[in-house]
């Protein structure tokens, strides 16, 4: 009888959106909980070791998630940057907005844990190889995307200019990506492809598939508590706001 | 398991400080930034909470909340807000 599609344009007004947040931040806090307890313990206590990295290889399982969901961050902010210069929706710029710290702080964990890696592995913190530098690109182009956005005051402005910026910077990505095909260099190729069988041993697969899951989960649910912050802020003269603050007293 | 010992486990095969060094990094950022965007929204909250309460005698006049913010006009609440 009832209606079973669901109106999701219900949820692309931040008076609806808010509470729904609200219910599922603690779902994605407990899946994150759950996977990392999972991939960590794979990870760190089950998978054999390495025969070319030994022990050292374990950064793999911190390293990789980092790196995909630094990428994939991007790409969700510049679809939302995208939506709202296509729609002009509210809530699409308060969604970049909140992905992009989120997204520096896995471009900066992935160069971090890159640099641990490379050390021991190629005996530098650091080379001016294809992938690390493209990767320095996208931490810098989340720095400016944050920085621009803050430099404007009109919120509506910022959303416009960080979208045009989210939007031109989303060309490094695939360059990211297929960067250890197209130049010859020092980071070792794609564990995991969509073309082929993983060159990796099951369990190490797993422990490497489930961190990159809690990472993940994690995104969502910072992404979303920030996006609620956000949405107070930007609504505060609005009548919902005043109420729901109201009812928090 | 993998491992036989702490103390080896802790080692990671005298790659410990490379390990080590991306496991408390990447944990520690990762339990700040909740914290941080927690924290800005109690703030955000506090803030906008004040500036209710500063507006509150114009809309709801002979409410109890009048003490001491009966000179608060609606321009200046604007004014302070932005």
């Amino acid at each position: 009888m009832s209606d079973r599609l669901i109106n999701w344009f219900r949820y692309a007004s931040p008076q609806t959106f808010y509470p729904l947040t609200g219910k599922l931040i603690p779902w994605f806090w407990a899946f994150a909980a759950i996977f990392a307890v999972a991939g960590l313990t794979i990870g760190f206590l089950l998978a054999p070791t390495d025969a070319q990295q030994g022990e050292g290889y374990r950064i793999i399982f911190l390293h990789v998630p980092a790196s995909w969901l630094s990428m994939f961050i991007y790409l969700v902010m510049a679809f939302w940057a995208a939506t709202g210069l296509a729609f002009n929706t509210r809530l699409s710029g308060m969604m970049a907005s909140a992905l992009a710290p989120t997204g520096a702080l896995f471009a900066f964990l992935s160069l971090w844990t890159g640099a641990l890696w490379g050390k021991p592995m190629w005996g530098a913190w650091w080379v001016w190889d294809a992938r690390l530098t493209s990767e320095l690109i996208l931490l810098f182009l989340y720095i400016g995307f944050i920085a621009l956005q803050a430099a404007i005051d009109d919120p509506r402005r910022a959303d416009k200019a960080g979208a045009i910026l989210a939007l031109v910077g989303v060309v490094n990505v695939p360059i990211i990506y297929f960067s250890v095909k197209w130049w010859n260099t020092l980071h070792q190729g794609a564990s995991v492809s969509l073309t082929r069988a993983p060159s990796m041993a099951a369990m190490m697969l797993w422990g490497m598939v489930l961190c990159a899951l809690a990472c993940w989960m994690y995104s969502i649910a910072v992404a979303l508590m920030r996006v609620r912050t956000i949405m107070l802020e930007r609504e505060r003269h609005t009548d919902w706001v005043r109420a729901l603050l109201a009812e928090k007293e | 398991m993998h491992w036989n010992s702490l103390s080896e486990f802790l080692a990671m095969g005298n790659h410990g400080l490379y390990v080590w060094g991306s496991v408390v990094v990447m944990a520690l950022l990762m339990v700040a930034e909740p914290m941080l965007v927690l924290q800005g929204r109690k703030r955000l909250v506090a803030r906008l909470k004040r500036q209710y309460r500063a507006e509150q005698p114009v809309t709801r006049s002979g409410s109890q909340r009048t003490t001491g913010m009966t000179s608060t006009s609606p321009t200046a609440t604007c004014r302070s807000s932005d």
